[in-house]
């Protein structure tokens, strides 16, 4: 029993994280069509911003909760920088996306081998993040119970932001229809650009909250790009009830199929599960007659 | 007010538009008519801003706009009702409206006013545009535009796929609308009886051109039917 929970756990911990990493994309490719492979990058440059905002503020606790706000902000002017110079000729041309945001993640990685030098570096949790919590039924680790809390939060945040807010209306009015949102007087340009920083900027969240699991390097962002997008597409393309729905889902079979063969053939057992219901429900989990993003 | 001079417009290479001169003054209403495939709607997409033109130019209040993009010639008095009772469709009422009143400094108090002139509304602001009938659609899509105050308000055939009731309150809300010279009409119709009813002046397109324009008086019925060769 206690194994089931635990597994459970892992789970949930895991489908965290892609959830982290895929309601940025989730955004960006069902508001632009875009397939930006460098979102795992911007995951990687919040990732590193935690570790130069731990070098300069020294402090393990107060340094994550500089981080998170500063990884969003570093993430989400990455975002910026890459729709403003070369994604904002491409959108909705998805296969020419995917290629040169291969190329600017290749580049972000390099930079970071440059800057950084090429082995892992460490970023410290604090203190109250390196234990175990007891939940009653089974010990969880801190850090992963605080980026299940965290990843909620983003979830809620981004609901919020899109379901009351003038900028959230303009999100999903232009995800509708792109034409009619401007003859309304709707720069969508202007709304492309701030979907992007938050997209991106989520990115650089998840890259904070992934170095409480591990250490940081310029790769670090390859690892989770491919399965942020299953999670995007087996959820349904642009909507974040079902990318919250599919990042658990993929999280949970996961850890599950891990338990009872190894890392590497989980992994190609959950790409079977997704290709097989990919088969039978192309349009993800949630259909849509209209790409919605609530 | 909304000159449209010379405009060739179309898709890729095919031109839709050769040519069109359309001009619609202060004031008043000026019909755009023409069996399907005249080019009335891609006219209409250009002046708005969707459409490119490869050559002529679009003048608003004398400035020529053809470059500026749609969002920006709203701020400068342009609104722009598109066919098809066209809306957010997962966004309620109430959302269509305020996203349009978002963008505009008196727009909540004007949103309030327009609900006045289309109670309909008020009884469907929390359902999801998706889910009203036509009619509303078409009221919503018409007090959309109208929330950003504009000078000049593009009707791209309102009466199309539309009860003949909801017809007759269009009819009146548009010409209330235009008693006054603070709102011109640009109205593009295939339903000539509703056109020549509220039009002061019509212009009639064939294959891209126009090839009959004057005003809506008594005589005109038969003009535009002979225009129109029916």
């Amino acid at each position: 029993m206690d194994a089931l929970f635990a597994q459970l756990f892992a789970g949930l911990s895991l489908g965290s994280v892609l959830l982290l990493a895929a309601l940025g994309l989730a955004l960006t490719f069902g508001q632009m069509g875009v397939i930006n492979m460098a979102h795992g990058e911007f995951m990687m440059a919040g990732a590193y911003t935690a570790f130069v905002v731990q070098s300069v503020v020294g402090d393990a606790g107060l340094s994550l909760f500089v981080s998170l706000p500063a990884g969003f902000l570093v993430g989400g002017a990455l975002g910026v920088l890459l729709e403003a110079t070369l994604l904002r000729r491409m959108y909705h041309r998805p296969l020419d996306t995917l290629l040169v945001t291969w190329g600017v993640a290749l580049i972000l990685q390099q930079l970071a081998r440059d800057i950084f030098g090429a082995p892992n570096v460490e970023v410290r949790a604090p203190g109250w993040l390196s234990g175990n919590v007891d939940l009653g039924l089974l010990q969880v680790s801190s850090a992963r119970l605080f980026i299940i809390v965290l990843s909620v939060a983003a979830v809620v945040g981004l609901g919020v932001l899109l379901k009351t807010s003038p900028l959230g209306r303009r999100i999903r009015g232009t995800v509708q229809s792109r034409d009619l949102a401007e003859t309304v007087g709707v720069s969508t340009r202007a709304t492309d650009r701030m979907t992007f920083f938050i997209g991106s900027g989520l990115a650089g969240v998840a890259g904070v909250a992934l170095t409480l699991l591990g250490s940081t390097g310029p790769t670090l962002g390859t690892n989770y790009i491919v399965d942020a997008f299953l999670v995007v597409v087996a959820g349904g393309i642009g909507q974040i009830k079902g990318c919250v729905i599919a990042a658990f889902g993929l999280g949970t079979l996961q850890a599950a199929f891990e338990y009872s063969t190894t890392a590497s053939l989980a992994k190609v057992a959950v790409l079977v599960v997704v290709v097989v219901f990919l088969q039978a429900r192309p349009q993800g989990i949630f259909s849509v007659k209209t790409r919605s993003l609530v | 007010m909304l000159e449209l001079d010379d405009l060739h417009v179309g898709y890729g290479r095919t031109t839709v538009v050769h040519g069109a001169t359309v001009h619609v003054p202060e004031g008043g209403i000026t019909a755009v008519m023409g069996h399907n495939g005249a080019g009335k709607t891609t006219l209409l997409r250009a002046a708005v801003g969707l459409l490119a033109p490869s050559r002529g130019r679009v003048l608003l209040d004398g400035d020529d706009v053809t470059r500026l993009r749609p969002h920006r010639r709203v701020r400068r008095g342009l609104a722009y009702v598109p066919q098809g009772q066209q809306s957010f469709p997962q966004l309620t009422t109430a959302e269509n409206l305020q996203l349009v009143a978002d963008t505009r400094p008196r727009g909540r108090a004007r949103t309030d006013e327009l609900l006045d002139l289309f109670p309909a509304l008020r009884e469907v602001m929390s359902r999801k545009a998706g889910l009203l009938s036509g009619g509303q659609r078409q009221q919503l899509a018409i007090a959309r535009a109208l929330i950003t105050e504009p000078r000049v308000l593009i009707l791209d055939e309102p009466t199309e796929g539309i009860q003949p009731s909801v017809v007759a309150q269009i009819e009146r809300t548009i010409a209330d609308l235009t008693s006054g010279d603070d709102l011109s009409v640009l109205l593009v119709e295939q339903h000539i009886g509703f056109a020549l009813s509220v039009a002061d002046r019509y212009y009639v397109l064939a294959s891209g051109r126009v090839t009959s324009s004057g005003d809506g008086g008594d005589d005109s019925h038969a003009t535009v039917r002979a225009a129109m060769a029916i």
